[in-house]
Parts: C-alpha cells; structure tokens; sequence
C-alpha cells in the first residue's frame, strides 16, 4: 500500500501511467458528451413550461456539480500535499483551481442564459445562484493567491492552507445564504428518492453528468501533466521526453 | 566537553524552483567552534541559515540536534538557538530596553539585564529613547545586546558586522570568543574576515560550482 | 526561561503600546468607517425612511471595509522589522503568540468600530430596536474578521502589493458573517426575535476562535518565505 503511495507520486510514474489512460478517458468523454447532447436536445420531451428553454439545464446542472466537487478535489490535493509533502498532490491542485474556476463560471453563465427566458431577467440574487458566486470569488481568491508567490512550493503551500480554510468554510457559507434567501427552489435531484424530473429528460442529463465527470478527470489530467513537465523540465527524462527518444 | 557535535546537517540540498542554491551540503558544528559561511551574494548563505534556524523548510537532507533529528525536538532546539538576521527584530517605536524586555519573555534571555548587555555593548546612555533615532549601527548593536544575555549555546548570526564599525567589530568578536570559550557555538556569515583564529570557514560558491 | 503566558502577554503589551505611539493611525479606520457611511445618503438619498431600511447592511459593509483595511498591518510590520521570524523562533507555540497579536489587533481596530458603530446608527436614522443587537453583532463579527483575516493576512505577509490580494482572498469568506450579523440587526427593526441569530453568530466565533490561530500559524510559517 505505501509502496503504491508513493510511486503514485512520482510525478514521472503518474505521467507514464496517466498517458495510457488518456486515450479512453477522451473516447469515454466524447462518447458520453456527445450522446448526451444529441439525446437531451433532439429527443427529450420539451418542458411542459419552460418548452426548450429547459434544455440548458444539460450544461448547467453537471458544471454546478462539478464546480462545487472541483474544490474538494482541489482541497483534498491540497492537504495530501501538505501532510506528506507529495509533489504530485501540489501538481494536481494547481491544475484543479483553474478548472473549477472555469466550470463555476459556466455554471454561473448558463444559469443567467436560462434565468433570461424563464424569469425574465438574467441576473437574480437567488440562493443557488449566489452560493455559485461567493464559490467563484474562493477560486479567484486562490488562483490570485498561487499566481503571487515566487516559488511553486511556497504557492503550493500557500493555496492548500487557503483551500482547507475555505472547505471548512464552504457548507457555513452555503447555508447561511440559503437562510438568508429561503424562498428559492427545492433541489431538483435527489439523492435518495424518485427524481422530480420526467426519466425521458432525466436520463440524458445523467449521461451528460457521467461526461462532465469523464471531461473534469480528462482536463484535470492534461492540465496536471502539463504542471509536471513544466516543473520537471530540468530532469532528464523530460528532455529524454522532449527529444522524442 | 564532549565530542558529540551540537548541529549536524547532512546532505542539505535547496533548491528555488529547480535552481540548485546548493546540493548535499553535509557538516556539524561543535561545541567551542565558530564557522564562517562565505561566498559571494546570491550563493544561498542567508538561505542555508535560515535553515538551519529552521525558518526555511527542509527540502532534502537531515539537521540533527545533539544527535537527534530537529523534527521531533524543535522546542528544545529552539530554547537554545539565537538567531539575528539581516532585521534585527528590534521595533522602531519602542526603545532598546523595551525591545529587549519583550524579546526576553520570548527566548531565554535572562544571563544579564538588559542595562547591563546594552551598556557591554556600548549603548549606555540610549536605553530609554526609541530605536527609529539610533543610527543603523547603533541598532546593529542593540541587536547584538541579546547575545550578551541569551543563554542559547548555538547562534546563527546572518552578516552580523554590518554596519558595525571598527569598535563594534571588535565588541562583537571579543562576544564570540566569549562565548565559544564557555562552550558555546557559533554559525555566522560574513564577507569580511574575522580576527578569531578559531574560525572555521565554508565556503558556499565552491560548492555551488561543484553542483553545477 | 520562557513561560506560555510571560510570552502571550508581552506580545499583547508590546502590540498595545506600540499602537498607543501611533495613536494617529488608530483614528484612520475609524474615519474611512465614517466616510464611508457618510456617502451613504449622499449616494442614495437622504431621507430617513429609506436610510433606516439600509442603516443594518450599510454598517456592518462598512464596518467589515474598516477591519479590512487595518488588517493589513497585522503581520507585515513584524515581518518587515524581523520581530515576526523571532516570534517564529521562540520555542512558545507560534499559535498562542499568532493569538496575541490577533487580540491586541482586534483591541485597537475592531473594538472601535464597534463603539463608533452607534454613532453611525443615528446617523442612518436605524430605529432604536436594533442598536443592542448592532452592538452584540459587532463585537462577534469583528473578532472574526480579525481571526479570518489573519490566516489571509499570514499567507500575504511577504508579497508585495498584498494588500488587494488580502482583500479578495479573504472577503468571500466573511459573508456568513455579513448575513448572520447584519440580519439581526433587521430581525430586531422588524420586531422579530434575534437571539438565535446571535447565537449562531457566536457559534461561528467560538468556532473560528478554535481553528483560526492555528491556521494562521501555518500560513505564516509558509507566507515568510514567499
């Protein structure tokens, strides 16, 4: 088990394996994108009142998802690398935090798209949507703070401490914005329970959260390889790498 | 006095974004000796004494205290470290005697008081007026007060005679004999020479150029 | 030798009387905190009615701006002068000394503005039902954002231009604070009881009370070698 713990941490080891792992993870993510794409625009049934409008929701739901599970990822790095000094786990949250800036603001983005024709106006203070807000301003805090520090290590260190902070202060603020706004709308899935939604307009959504996740490991992988090669440029199994032998 | 090193540092490599400042940098120091770190600026003396003073993190290697790894005694060692580093941790507003009073209820600074150290170091007379109108040698002094009154047997002094003029130097240098007569140690970097004959040096570019 | 509270009292006393040589730079939080409550009528209207309504928000946005704007000088004097690496250096835990500093901080800017924070009621016209809870609030919520602020304050200590980066750091994470404190202050206008909220509040403190000098003390021990 160590043993395996700390090969996995060898940023040389993690990028050979995670290189034979890529090729499926994109198949994987672009089958599922795709289905679920063509499936949740073409053939599930219109809303009964929002009509088309609804079908954003395909974007939408699975980035607010993973916008919200990113900082965990991105945290839970954080802390790897800081209680056993693993490069690699520093690597992956640097590559996590722009990530999930990116898919906290499509959540944000697509929300105010879908908000025009069913509220009417692009922009309310609803709980969810605020939640998703504050959740933009903690990654921009923590990509601003890693970008300031002149060393990775320091800027590694830093974001992770950052991080945990606020992953302990993620569900206060969570709830205390949703007392602050109650009258906002149940939660549309459920974990436990039947689905509210119709299973014909359910279903493609759960491919397209199954191809968000495939996209999320897909990016995270690539952005993280890349930090390793970056970091590691001055080894030489880089520039083995670089020269193509 | 036994021969067990106080520090032993072995195979210390630090490196800022993969630029090596040095590699497998190994020594100890004993009780009774003073080592110079020299060599030119940028080569990472600063760097290797903030590590040795365990501000800086550890990247590879090992610091032993007493022969036991400093991780699991950090408290012990830092009860009997003094450290002075280029800001010498004096506050402008408040006066030498202040700075050392609230300094002592930090470290165990408590062989003299802090009248009788600022008067061996030569500030008599600038006990109760506040530091921001001491001139930079003066302030230089007030720092180097505390180590006529800690009771640390390693010092880790960074570039301590800056500043300092010829008596000063001289002051600063009768402290260190002092101290390393009373069994005591010292880790100091300097450019300049010093008159001690004890010194030991170690000289960080010739390591730096044998890492590259 | 050293003792645990020989050295968490000399830092408050140092902090403390180095503050009360700089008794000019206490006042400056104070008056940004007046101004900028200053410009609320000006900006929107004067009229009581409408001021009344924004008295409990526009306070505590201000009062949260004033401790943020002297939080900057929480660490970085220290650092800058060395006292900060000999803080580090004592072999007394860096969390109860990083604690003491955090308390004379709160001392000399939040404690202030909470008292000055009455004054700014009667100039918003805030009714006389939400002055207590104002005041209660305040006291909670400042001590946070000094908490807070001190793990935000740590990781920027050795960074040029920090002080932007300090605010959007640690910003997002004093909006439960800003909910909580501020819709007391409303519950208790609008007639409504407000101890629970009160006591949430002062859950939220006892709870940071707990883990933020402990975070602040890891974040400086990363933050000096930035």
């Amino acid at each position: 088990m160590w043993q395996w713990f700390h090969k996995l941490g060898s940023p040389r080891w993690f990028y050979q394996i995670s290189g034979k792992f890529l090729p499926w993870l994109a198949v994987a993510c672009v089958v599922l994108i795709a289905t679920g794409v063509v499936w949740g625009l073409a053939f599930a049934p219109q809303d009964a009142r929002q009509g088309n409008s609804f079908r954003i929701i395909y974007i939408h739901v699975p980035a607010s998802f993973l916008a919200l599970a990113g900082y965990y990822v991105m945290a839970a790095a954080g802390a790897v690398g800081m209680i056993w000094k693993m490069k690699l786990a520093d690597m992956v949250m640097v590559a996590a935090a722009p990530l999930g800036a990116a898919l906290t603001f499509i959540a944000l983005f697509t929300g105010a798209v879908w908000g025009k024709p069913t509220w009417g106006t692009y922009w309310i203070w609803d709980a969810r949507i605020t939640s998703m807000l504050v959740l933009l301003f903690l990654y921009i805090g923590i990509i601003a703070l890693s970008r300031s520090f002149s060393t990775r290590e320091t800027s590694a260190r830093a974001c992770a401490i950052l991080a945990l902070v606020g992953t302990v202060n993620i569900p206060i603020i969570y709830k205390s914005v949703d007392w602050w706004y109650t009258l906002h709308q149940p939660a549309t899935i459920k974990l436990s329970g039947a689905p509210s939604m119709h299973p014909d307009m359910f279903k493609p959504l759960l491919v397209m959260i199954l191809g968000f996740y495939c996209f999320y490991a897909l990016v995270l992988l690539l952005n993280t390889r890349t930090e390793i090669l970056l970091r590691e440029r001055r080894t030489t199994w880089v520039k083995e790498l670089a020269e193509g032998k | 006095m036994s021969s067990q090193p106080l520090l032993e540092f072995q195979a210390l490599t630090f490196e800022r974004d993969d630029w090596p400042l040095f590699s497998d940098l190994s020594g100890a120091i004993k009780a009774g000796e003073i080592l110079q770190i020299t060599g030119p600026n940028g080569c990472g003396k600063s760097t290797l004494l903030h590590i040795l003073a365990t501000i800086e993190p550890l990247n590879i290697g090992t610091l032993r205290w007493l022969g036991e790894d400093i991780a699991k005694c950090r408290q012990q060692y830092l009860a009997d470290v003094a450290f002075i580093g280029h800001q010498a941790g004096l506050k402008s507003a408040l006066s030498p005697r202040e700075n050392l009073q609230w300094l002592s209820k930090l470290h165990p600074l408590s062989r003299c008081t802090s009248a009788a150290a600022l008067a061996r170091i030569g500030l008599a007379g600038f006990e109760d007026v506040p530091c921001y109108t001491l001139s930079a040698g003066q302030l230089r002094r007030a720092a180097l007060a505390t180590l006529c009154m800690t009771q640390a047997r390693l010092w880790l002094l960074d570039e301590p005679l800056t500043a300092l003029d010829v008596q000063g130097i001289a002051d600063l240098e009768a402290l260190l004999l002092a101290h390393v007569e009373n069994g005591g140690a010292v880790v100091l970097s300097s450019h300049q020479p010093l008159a001690n004959p004890a010194v030991r040096t170690l000289a960080l570019d010739a390591m730096a150029e044998a890492a590259l | 030798m050293t003792t645990l509270s020989g050295a968490f009292f000399g830092v408050i006393h140092r902090d403390l009387s180095i503050a009360m040589r700089h008794r000019g730079d206490l006042l400056n939080p104070l008056f940004f905190f007046l101004i900028v409550v200053t410009l609320v009528p000006l900006g929107i209207s004067p009229e009581p009615a409408r001021l009344a309504a924004m008295a409990p928000g526009m306070i505590w946005i201000s009062a949260l701006l004033a401790t943020l704007l002297a939080l900057d000088n929480l660490f970085q004097a220290d650092f800058a002068d060395g006292s900060l690496v000999q803080m580090m250096l004592s072999p007394q835990p860096l969390w109860l000394l990083v604690l003491a500093k955090i308390i004379a901080h709160w001392l000399v800017s939040g404690l202030p503005v909470v008292l000055f924070a009455p004054l700014l009621g009667l100039m918003l016209s805030l009714p006389q039902a939400g002055f207590l809870p104002l005041l209660l609030g305040l006291v909670l919520g400042t001590a946070v954002f000094s908490l807070i602020g001190a793990v935000g304050a740590a990781l920027t200590v050795a960074l040029h231009k920090g002080s932007v980066l300090l605010s959007l750091v640690v910003m997002p994470l004093y909006v439960p604070v800003l909910i909580f404190g501020s819709s007391a202050v409303q519950r208790a206008v609008d007639g409504m009881s407000y101890g629970g909220v009160l006591a949430i509040l002062a859950a939220v403190s006892a709870f940071t009370l707990l883990v933020a000098p402990f975070a602040a003390a890891g974040a400086l021990k990363v933050g000096i070698n930035g």
